[in-house]
């Protein structure tokens, strides 16, 4: 019962947070209301006993991405950006498309019998190795090469960015 | 914990030998200009050529012990060393033309000829990968180093445009791909491909057909975005004029091969129990694919926004192959797919030479009298045309052939009727610029008539030959192709 109660206002907070993330004309507010989304995120990972998420979701995500975004926002020069006319007008098509495309999935979902499965069997109490353990030892074992190979990406994005960035001479 | 742990044996190392090389060769490249300062960047592409000889010989290497590689991320097939080679091969010619633009553009630099690098090894990745998450990865690596190719020049207006249009839609493209494999995972509990077609093929497993072909769906709108197949071909014209000619040479050819590879291999193996579900939809895809990109090239003036919208028709006749669903429409797409790149970067190496400095806008009447100027890039140009349309003796010809014939064999006649009238209306927009380069008589002197780099040629002999070699001598790699088709379920 609790951990309903949880889920629903964790819920809330990320689907709460995401709307106003993409209404607010301000971006500093656009970047705070993320901040709470994630922050839902976070809570429904740690009612799925997923600890490890949990904390590098506010580590990573709410600690450093977000910083890294309000210093762009900083450095952009706000008030202009404000004032301007928003790029994309589209409200009503926007809207209507995705209550079609969201009821399309409900009823998918719900004739897929999703939506009515009997009460969900908790999952067995981890034995063994906790979480992190867990995680490591997939990580490193059975998905060595994703996990390297991700660098790679990285690697790709990080030197794109800067060629993107760089200053021309 | 680790005592069952048994680190990966030397032959898996040796499989991922092309992935390796290039990595290791980007890197090098990156360093070598810092050391060695401005002056020597002359040497950055004969050297970045020789870490791609070296990864092709990694991939011969590799290709001759096939079997999978870490965990079964990976698997080394005939069907991935074809393509692991075609995308090198591509790379190889890109990097001949790419020397001359940029000393002209005055934009040499490492960074260019890394982010190739890295490009292809995204690419080997897809050709070989055997799980959802090293589609994912290798399908970013690839796109990412794209992105920013498309914007390489970046004190240009156009180039800035398919830029910022690739890399938003593409990021758009890939989430929904992404989705479709997190709900996979949903469904099955696997992101293996094999594992997959085994859990949707047994009669043990309970889970919902509709559920599953969403799935397929969204990872339809991933891959189709990457292949530039119709209803998301959108964006290719765009990024296909805009971008810099050889990196347009470079992505019509190769990230749209790996692509084809990977879709290939996930709705052949995975998705193979769903055929019926899936395949109007690809069948509705194909045929709008051949249509638009050859209705619009048409009404094109400027030659490369024509060659773009071709590079979309002929990816509509890859997807012919792909409707097919079988062994022989695996073979004809690996084939179609490996004499399209020849003969596509033939065509855009004359473009990127054409072009000129600060790549002007060249209409196709101002070919006009090209033959006379330059007998033998003309001749060229029109072996390269007369393959894109597919008459006997290029490669172009066979291509099409059997991924019509593969389309009889699974009997999708209509289709196979609306390909070939397509081709014959693609015919057209070819011959016009034959004809005005032959018949016309010269309005301008145009400032290409200049000698052709010895790059550009070398690309130009390369590819001529490719697309001879599979017009007149089709067996041997239709044969490879045959024996890699099937695909290991």
């Amino acid at each position: 019962m609790l951990d309903t109660i949880f889920f629903y206002v964790f819920a809330l907070l990320t689907i709460g947070g995401a709307i106003a993330t993409i209404t607010r004309r301000s971006a500093m507010h656009s970047a705070l209301s993320l901040i709470v989304s994630l922050l839902g995120v976070a809570g429904l990972y740690l009612l799925q006993k997923a600890e490890f998420l949990f904390a590098v979701q506010i580590v990573l995500y709410i600690g450093g991405i977000m910083v890294l975004f309000l210093f762009v926002i900083m450095l952009v020069n706000l008030d202009q950006a404000a004032k301007e006319r928003q790029f994309n007008r589209q409200w009503l098509l926007g809207l209507v498309a995705s209550v079609l495309v969201g009821a399309q999935m409900v009823w998918m979902l719900n004739s897929a019998g999703v939506l009515s499965l009997p009460a969900a069997v908790p999952a067995p109490a981890a034995t063994g190795p906790g979480n992190i353990e867990a995680l490591a030892d997939l990580l490193f074992r059975e998905y060595l090469l994703p996990f390297e190979v991700a660098s790679l990406l990285l690697l790709v994005a990080i030197v794109g960015s800067v060629m993107m960035a760089k200053k021309t001479s | 914990m680790l005592v069952n742990f048994t680190p990966p044996s030397a032959s898996e190392y040796i499989r991922v030998l092309p992935e390796i090389l290039l990595t290791v060769g980007g890197t090098i490249l990156m360093i070598a200009e810092g050391l060695a300062g401005e002056r020597h960047r002359r040497g950055l592409a004969p050297m970045a050529l020789a870490f791609l000889l070296l990864a092709l010989g990694g991939a011969v290497v590799a290709g001759m012990d096939p079997g999978p590689a870490f965990n079964n991320m990976l698997t080394v097939d005939g069907y991935a060393t074809f393509f692991r080679l075609l995308v090198l091969i591509v790379g190889i010619l890109s990097v001949l033309i790419s020397g001359s633009y940029l000393t002209r553009e005055n934009a040499d630099s490492a960074d260019y000829y890394a982010l190739i690098l890295f490009s292809l090894c995204g690419q080997s990745i897809l050709a070989s990968a055997n799980e959802l998450i090293m589609v994912f990865i290798g399908l970013e690596i690839s796109s990412i180093a794209t992105y920013v190719l498309a914007g390489f020049l970046r004190n240009d207006k156009r180039n800035n445009e398919a830029a910022i249009k690739y890399f938003l839609l593409g990021s758009f493209a890939t989430a929904f791909l992404l989705y479709g494999v997190g709900w996979i995972y949903g469904v099955t509990g696997t992101t293996n491909l094999q594992e997959i077609h085994r859990f949707l093929t047994s009669s043990e497993s309970v889970y919902s057909p509709l559920l599953v072909s969403a799935c397929a769906a969204m990872m339809f709108v991933g891959f189709a975005f990457k292949v530039s197949a119709a209803p998301f071909q959108g964006w290719a014209p765009d990024v296909y004029q805009g971008a810099p000619a050889p990196v347009s040479a470079f992505m019509t050819a190769a990230p749209k091969a790996a692509a084809f590879a990977v879709f290939l291999r996930v709705y052949s193996i995975a998705f193979s129990g769903l055929t019926e579900r899936w395949q109007p939809i690809l069948w509705v895809s194909a045929m709008a694919t051949m249509v638009i990109g050859n209705f619009a090239a048409l009404r094109q003036d400027n030659i490369k926004r024509m060659l773009a919208y071709s590079s979309v028709a002929h990816a509509g006749y890859v997807m012919v192959a792909v409707v097919a669903h079988s062994e022989a429409g695996v073979a004809a797409a690996m084939f179609y797919l490996a004499s399209y790149a020849f003969m596509n970067l033939g065509a855009f190496a004359i473009v990127t030479h054409y072009v000129g400095k600060g790549e002007r806008y060249v209409g196709i009447d101002d070919m006009a009298g090209y033959a006379r100027q330059q007998p033998l890039i003309a001749a060229l140009f029109t072996w390269f045309l007369l393959s894109l349309i597919g008459v006997p003796l290029t490669g172009g010809f066979f291509g099409k052939f059997y991924v019509f014939k593969s389309a009889i064999d699974s009997n999708l006649i209509w289709l196979t009727v609306l390909g070939l009238l397509n081709s014959a209306v693609a015919a057209y927009y070819y011959l016009r610029i034959i004809v005005v380069m032959y018949f016309h008589e010269p309005t301008n002197e145009t400032g290409a008539a200049g000698p052709v780099p010895a790059g550009v040629r070398l690309a130009l002999i390369g590819s001529a030959i490719g697309v001879f070699v599979l017009g007149v001598m089709p067996s041997a790699v239709l044969e490879f192709a045959n024996r890699s088709a099937m695909l290991s379920r």
